[in-house]
């Protein structure tokens, strides 16, 4: 007879994320303000933080909402480039420290207006063609940006006047990961939440329990763009140029991948794998050229996974959580064959 | 042909399933009431097939009516079209006096119509709790900005959303599985949570397709007892569609029986059963006249 | 004037390329109901393994095109049995997602194995050009179109004809009904990904012999463009596939022609998105109505 309800674990269990990647930062920033972190450290804190925030807002639309969006390096790019512009040409009028919060928002909202755009589109269609259509609308928003003077054009766009450091940056990274973290947390337990699980689970029985599939669509598209945004427009700060041809199906892949190895839905899960599969591969310089072949790899053997019945028992979802718990298991199960001899 | 234009003010039904007053054992029967369904020669064709055709129906408030007919009749169809799922081709349908035509799925629920699906559709990776506390959508009091900062009303809104669920799930002895989730239900509690989520959305009346569907006599027996007791302790209109014919007469006060997607016949379990049009659809001209 | 029909004979060219890649989609995904991400690789493949037999090798051109259908018909039906078999009941985003981790394998697999420069594919036929008036038209441009319409014809009449065909209209129609009247189902999926894997090698010849250099990124964009192709047609409509082919041929030829070239990729897009957006089941496409 358990107690314990379910919202009560749910809270203890988000409040270990935060505390998690608090810890985390705090470790980071000592070390990184003490002049104690390595190049390549402060090298990865910035893309990070901008992965973190894109898997988590990415999993709003792929774990929460169940539609399969292949354009989300799309909305970054359009963030980074509306964000970076305004960004240039207030950079003579502003301190950075009201600036670039500005340009975040900035970044931010033109986003979300392509959320909306992209997602109309999308509403009438689902599955496959979901997918397809985001996958043409992110290229689309390459070419066109690409193709365009006012943002530099093939050469991408001298973002120097505002390149900062990641000292400056972390702050700003730091608030927007926590930002994104709760929103996304607070959906998953409230109303809205189940809304959106429940057209993920069956839109038919969710239109029929009086739930307006139109808006729901739309709403998640519009916050995961937002949020997409607002990390490019962060992401673009750290550079002296950014080409939108970076920003591609390869990218909205890469994030993907995070997202379904982190677990579909788990806000900790995308955290955790953003950091391992962007840190990886700095650590470990020779797998380079294994990396995309890895990713590759791992996604079919965890789709593989996830369908077998050997996994169904852990409600079918893998996450990093999934595997502590097998591994602790196991261990239990040892313990106990030992302590029987 | 037919008269589009539904009636305007709420009139007293001179045709309804059941002829008011009907000596029927509904408790109360208000003759001066508006029908809380109402259909007028309703219709619709699918390409070159006209799968309904002038279905005109009048379901009284607290009236539990039933739809039947054989295989392939247009029942769940007539169910889609009164939930908007498809749109009429011809024909209209009042909620309690409003006019569903051009209305949404989702806003039709609001108008106060609420249904079960024949293949259960139920949120199988959410809760069974959560699968309630989702048909009280429209009723839970939570805005965007409340949901996102987890103030502005949100802890009353979900603490109400719970207890009302809770109190729901109870009404039909589902508070044990309220944390289990959906997909991994016996068919039978699968069966009842479709039936509670389609009441926590409060609808005026209910509409249950199949609902015997795979049950044993017991079960068939517990859920007569269910549907009665919904209708006296919410005092709402509930409609069935099925195939099991003790069910139908044990519990209907009005039955519509469809064939080829028209109406051969309405009335109480009396008339239906010794309907020799009723007969013949069901088991043909020979079965008629073994009659 | 010359100029139109000189596009006009480069977009079907595009177009039939495109039509062969559309005909593997709309195949598999008309029966087997999926999306196969990881088509256009293949094509991909089909030409890496002309260029071995071809180049490396140096085989006679007829046994380099034998070895690349080969190659893929085995590869298409390998994946299917691996990646896509086990996850038959599986949720549409499961198998999608599964299907882009292929995708990405075999780019990366090819990638590993042979850089990322471009390699030539080998010159399999000479053919000489051919000049109507002002028009020259390529040989290979005009073989392309010639065995293009051939294979159409002879799938047509396949689908429509033969035993085979019929259980694979019957799988499309009804999976488990097609089961229970004794199709083996699962003979009939593995051969639509062995034909639809074949014609992919046929348009990887193609596609190398007219655009030459190869790139373990080739097939991708040639595959998702297809994709678009199979749509606009009408996914599951084999006619559609044929007809979207072409017509997406043409209209980027013309983009490019015309317009610009630097536009041409997001009018291609934007084309797909219009259609989904405005008729989703496409020009030749049946309305398949959810049941409720």
């Amino acid at each position: 007879m358990k107690k314990k309800t379910k919202k009560t674990s749910n809270f203890s269990k988000n409040l270990i994320t935060v505390i998690m990647v608090a810890l985390l930062y705090a470790v980071v920033a000592v070390a990184l303000y003490t002049g104690k972190a390595s190049r390549q450290l402060s090298n990865m804190l910035i893309p990070i933080s901008a992965y973190i925030v894109m898997a988590v807002s990415l999993n709003l639309v792929v774990g929460l909402l169940g539609e399969l969006s292949l354009g989300h390096a799309g909305f970054m790019s359009v963030g980074l480039f509306g964000g970076c512009l305004l960004s240039i040409a207030l950079a003579d009028v502003l301190p950075v420290a009201v600036r670039l919060p500005l340009a975040m928002l900035a970044g931010g909202l033109v986003a979300a207006v392509f959320g909306l755009v992209v997602g109309l589109p999308a509403l009438r269609l689902k599955g496959d063609y979901l997918a397809i259509v985001t996958l043409a609308c992110g290229e689309i928003i390459k070419n066109v940006i690409t193709n365009l003077k006012f943002t530099g054009g093939a050469l991408g766009l001298d973002t120097s006047p505002v390149y900062s450091n990641a000292k400056t940056l972390l702050p700003f990274a730091i608030v927007l990961v926590f930002l994104t973290m709760i929103v996304m947390m607070n959906l998953k337990n409230s109303k809205y939440g189940r809304a959106i699980m429940a057209i993920r689970d069956n839109r038919i029985a969710a239109e029929s329990t009086g739930i307006n599939v139109t808006y729901f669509k739309l709403a998640v598209f519009i916050i995961a763009a937002f949020f997409a945004g607002a990390a490019g427009t962060l992401y673009g700060h750290f550079f002296a140029n950014v080409k939108a041809a970076s920003f591609d199906y390869n990218m909205s892949i890469e994030i993907l991948v995070i997202v379904v190895l982190g677990g579909m839905g788990s806000v900790r899960g995308s955290i955790i794998a953003a950091i391992i599969l962007q840190a990886l591969p700095e650590v470990l310089r020779e797998f380079a050229d294994y990396r995309m072949l890895i990713y590759s790899v791992l996604l079919i053997v965890i789709m593989l996974l996830n369908s077998s019945p050997k996994f169904a028992e852990m409600k079918g979802n893998w996450s990093i959580g999934s595997v502590v718990k097998l591994a602790k298991n196991k261990k239990k199960s040892k313990e106990a064959a030992e302590n029987e001899q | 042909m037919s008269n589009n234009k539904p009636p305007r003010a709420p009139k007293i039904p001179d045709s309804p399933l059941v002829p008011y007053p009907s000596g029927a054992f509904v408790p109360e029967r208000d003759v001066k009431s508006i029908p809380v369904l109402e259909t007028h020669h309703l219709g619709i064709d699918f390409g070159g097939l006209t799968a309904v055709d002038d279905f005109s129906l009048t379901v009284g408030k607290t009236e539990i009516a039933g739809l039947i007919g054989p295989n392939g009749a247009g029942k769940t169809t007539v169910f889609n079209l009164l939930t908007n799922v498809y749109q009429p081709t011809r024909g209209s349908i009042m909620i309690n006096g409003f006019s569903s035509a051009g209305k949404t799925t989702a806003q039709v629920n609001k108008l106060g119509i609420a249904r079960t699906f024949q293949n259960i559709r139920l949120f199988s990776n959410m809760s069974v709790l959560d699968n309630v506390r989702v048909g009280m959508h429209n009723t839970t009091h939570e805005n965007l900005l409340a949901s996102i900062t987890h103030g502005f009303g949100y802890r009353k809104a979900e603490r109400t959303s719970k207890e009302q669920a809770m109190e729901l799930l109870d009404f039909f002895s589902l508070t044990e599985l309220a944390d289990a989730q959906a997909g991994s239900l016996p068919y039978g509690a699968q069966r009842r949570l479709e039936i509670v989520r389609a009441l926590a959305t409060s609808p005026r009346i209910l509409l249950l397709d199949e609902p015997a569907a795979g049950m044993n006599p017991s079960e068939t027996h517990e859920l007569m007892e269910n549907i009665r007791r919904i209708r006296d302790t919410f005092h709402i209109a509930i409609m069935l569609i099925e195939h099991d014919m003790n069910l139908v007469m044990g519990i209907c006060e009005g039955i519509c029986v469809l064939n080829y997607g028209k109406i051969i016949a309405k009335g109480t379990p009396d008339d239906i059963k010794s309907n020799p049009t009723v007969i013949e659809a069901y088991l043909g001209k020979k079965g008629a006249k073994g009659q | 004037m010359t100029h139109f029909v000189q596009t006009l004979i480069s977009g079907l060219s595009l177009g039939s390329i495109y039509a062969l890649i559309a005909l593997g989609y709309t195949m598999v995904y008309g029966i087997a109901k999926m999306l196969n991400f990881a088509h256009g690789d293949v094509i991909m493949v089909g030409a890496y393994a002309a260029i071995v037999a071809g180049s490396m090798l140096g085989m006679p051109p007829i046994v380099a095109i034998l070895i690349s259908v080969v190659v893929c018909t085995i590869l298409g039906m390998l994946i299917e049995r691996l990646a896509y078999k086990p996850l038959r009941q599986a949720t549409p985003l499961a198998v999608l997602i599964t299907a882009i981790g292929v995708s990405y394998l075999l780019q990366n697999v090819a990638l590993l194995i042979f850089g990322s420069g471009q390699k030539a594919f080998p010159t399999l036929f000479e053919i000489p050009t051919i000049t109507l008036g002002e028009v020259v038209i390529d040989g290979i441009t005009l073989i392309t179109l010639v065995v293009t319409a051939i294979i159409m014809v002879g799938l047509t009449l396949f689908i429509n004809k033969t035993k085979m065909g019929k259980a694979m209209r019957a799988v499309s129609e009804d999976k488990e009904a097609a089961g229970l009247m004794g199709i083996s189902t699962n003979r009939t999926i593995t051969l639509t990904f062995a034909i639809g894997s074949a014609l992919a090698a046929v348009a990887s010849i193609f596609y190398g012999a007219t655009y030459i250099y190869v790139k373990p990124t080739t097939g991708a964009m040639p595959g998702i463009k297809a994709f678009t192709a199979a749509v606009f047609g009408g996914i599951g409509s084999i006619p559609g596939a044929m007809l979207g082919g072409i017509l997406l041929g043409v209209i980027e030829q013309f983009s490019k022609a015309y317009i610009s070239t630097l536009w041409a990729d997001a009018i291609v897009f934007a084309v797909l998105v219009i259609v989904l957006v405005v008729k989703p089941t496409g020009l030749l496409g049946k309305q398949v109505n959810e049941k409720v």
